[in-house]
């Protein structure tokens, strides 16, 4: 097993309290009947109060199952986390109680998901389903927690949100589904807001109504965000850090800034020249050539060997471990002060 | 919804004359003397048949003929009158005698559908592919595969005859404990239906986005359960029942038969085998409404489960 053989490294060191959420070195698979897909193969990154961490990375990368590893709302089986850590305050949540974990779901860290619609649920009007979690939650009763939930409403620009209350999620356009979703899950006032793709279903001007309110609604509560996402426009106003993902690990790990500036890591450099350029006519979108792997059969060495540009033979044989740059950054390339370098041109 | 409604009846009105004139049609045209029909094996006088003749506008033929006593029939239905059967009652005493018979077998078959069908199909839902769903898979493609005609004079034999549990036939005025057995006989088919349709429709929601969300709100399971994704998979559920239940209403012709309830059903086969027109007809012209409501009841009942369907 040299794919494990990856030591986690940590981009900026610990504070003297911990984390606030830490991740370390995750291990996840999926059992299935076709065979065993390694989903998430030690991957680590941590969120400190108040700021916003992106995690980056295309469909199947596991960014979405490391958030709902954090959460506890894995389907377990399929799922089953071999290894790892998620220490909450400095607490494991991997091996406190479902009771226990539950209790953190929503009032400790919360999460908003990408398609609205199906997300909530079709047969509730939305102030019942906000309302819902302070009665259940905090014992809120049906009178007050309609009140809260209009106060919600409000605080996340729902137009007429008393009259809105009673309609039904289909009732509400793709944008103030979003945001009725949001509403939702700040109810029980959150330490740490997930949000999974949360503009993925919308058009692009909603989008950027959306990722304005998360972002203020971010420092007016004070949370902390994880925003996972495959779109790098959507990243760079908002978040404070980015970790790029492929096959279930973690390739780089920056502040925005430099990762912007000169990405030291093939794939995120191909994933930056691959992003449409408006001031540079007639010349051909880059691409990454080929296809991200199946978790069943992940190449050996570097997992991204098989379409990088810079890959050699040792990038076949051994995987890279995080390389410390300068700054805090990391990244997970055999090559990565070359690629750096390169980009930096 | 209104409009929706009202739609919907002015269907109804359509649907009820296109069904009566059809019957009225099947049941009569292919009748060689009627009067001789009517009177059986005994002779018929020519007063009689002069009696007769005016009396059902025998007298005009052809096309014309069979449309003027149509309408001359749905007068009188209109009127509430359904006429006499050939045997010379009055067709709406027969039916008030026979409905409510039928309607307690219904609700007995609809309550064993529901108490054990819904059941059994929630929690084979919740636990897929354990012992319990597979048993309830087996047992509910046995029930669905073997025919009530096979599967009544079973029950009845074993159950009534043999171990002597329940009456075998319920008789003139039959008590409720004699529905019993009839009534889990025909409710067993709707059960067996109720069940298979719960428990996809629970498998499916559990798998739904918004139960994923209601777990990340930190709901109990319980609640998830028991709120969420049973009021989704309901919705099938319930629409089935109500459609089943207009179902039951029009007579069960092989329970009743087997069991010799004196039912809308066994006074229907009776007067198809006596060849009884206007029996035939005025039952049908009946459960023809009965069913056309219990639709509408079903389609309203779905809008108000569903709030996304919306009739405008």
């Amino acid at each position: 097993m040299t794919q494990s053989a990856v030591q986690p490294t940590p981009a900026s060191p610990t504070p003297p309290g911990g984390h606030l959420l830490d991740v370390r070195d995750l291990h996840i698979e999926f059992r299935t009947r076709e065979g065993v897909a390694k989903v998430i193969n030690g991957v680590s990154y941590h969120l400190d109060p108040g700021e916003t961490l992106a995690v980056l990375g295309e469909s199947g990368s596991g960014k979405s199952v490391t958030a709902q590893a954090i959460m506890g709302i894995l389907d377990t089986p399929p799922a089953h986390i071999t290894a790892g850590q998620i220490l909450y305050q400095g607490q494991d949540l991997l091996t406190r109680s479902e009771e226990q974990r539950r209790q953190v779901r929503g009032k400790e860290i919360a999460m908003i998901f990408q398609d609205a619609l199906s997300a909530l649920n079709p047969v509730f009007p939305v102030g019942w389903q906000i309302g819902e979690t302070l009665r259940q939650r905090e014992g809120m009763s049906r009178a007050d927690a309609r009140r809260r939930a209009v106060e919600l409403m409000d605080l996340v620009k729902i137009p007429a949100a008393a009259k809105r209350l009673g309609d039904y999620p289909h009732q509400f356009s793709g944008g103030m589904r979003q945001r009725v979703m949001i509403a939702m899950a700040l109810a029980l006032n959150p330490k740490v807001l997930i949000a999974d793709e949360p503009t993925t279903a919308l058009d692009v001007t909603v989008q950027a109504q959306i990722m304005d309110l998360l972002a203020d609604l971010r420092r007016d509560l004070n949370m902390a965000m994880i925003l996972i996402t495959h779109d790098l426009g959507v990243v760079a106003g908002v978040a404070d850090r980015i970790a790029v993902m492929y096959a279930g690990r973690i390739v780089e790990h920056a502040d925005v800034r430099s990762l912007y500036r000169a990405p030291a890591h093939p794939y995120t450099k191909g994933l930056l020249e691959s992003i449409p350029r408006l001031d540079v006519r007639g010349q051909a979108l880059a691409t990454i050539k080929g296809l991200p792997p199946n978790l069943m059969r992940i190449p050996s060495g570097c997992p991204f060997h098989p379409r990088c540009p810079y890959a050699q033979q040792v990038c076949v044989d051994e995987v890279p471990h995080d390389l410390v740059l300068g700054d805090g950054r990391t990244s997970a390339c055999h090559f990565a002060q070359e690629v750096r370098d390169d980009s930096a041109r | 919804m209104f409009r929706f409604i009202l739609r919907r009846l002015l269907q109804m009105v359509l649907a009820f004359f296109g069904t009566t004139l059809i019957v009225y049609a099947l049941m009569f045209a292919g009748q060689g003397d009627p009067i001789q029909a009517l009177a059986g094996e005994r002779p018929v006088t020519a007063a009689q048949r002069a009696y007769l003749t005016e009396k059902y506008h025998l007298d005009a033929t052809g096309v014309g003929g069979f449309f003027y006593r149509y309408l001359d029939y749905v007068k009188n239905l209109l009127q509430g009158d359904l006429g006499q059967s050939l045997t010379g009652r009055q067709i709406g005493d027969i039916l008030q005698q026979a409905w409510p018979v039928t309607v307690r077998l219904a609700l007995i078959a609809l309550a064993v559908a529901i108490l054990f069908g819904v059941t059994a199909g929630v929690i084979a839902g919740i636990r897929r592919a354990s012992i319990f769903d597979n048993s309830t898979l087996v047992l509910t493609l046995l029930v669905l595969g073997i025919p009530t005609i096979v599967l009544a004079p079973l029950a009845q034999y074993f159950l009534g005859v043999k171990w002597q549990l329940f009456p075998p036939t319920a008789g003139a005025q039959p008590s409720l404990y004699a529905l019993l057995l009839p009534g889990i006989v025909l409710g067993s088919l709707s059960l067996a239906t109720a069940l298979r349709l719960t428990r996809t429709s629970v498998a499916e929601n559990l798998r739904a986005d918004y139960v994923r969300t209601a777990r990340s709100k930190g709901l109990v399971k319980r609640r998830i359960v028991s709120v969420h994704v049973l009021r989704n998979s309901l919705i099938p559920v319930i629409t089935f029942l109500g459609v089943e239940l207009g179902n039951l209403m029009s007579g069960a012709i092989i329970t009743e038969g087997v069991f010799n309830i004196p039912g809308v059903g066994f006074n229907l086969f009776r007067g198809i085998r006596t060849e009884d027109g206007p029996l035939v007809v005025g039952i049908v012209s009946v459960l023809v409404v009965v069913y056309l409501i219990s639709n509408l009841v079903v389609d309203v009942l779905y809008a108000v489960l569903d709030p996304r369907i919306r009739y405008e």
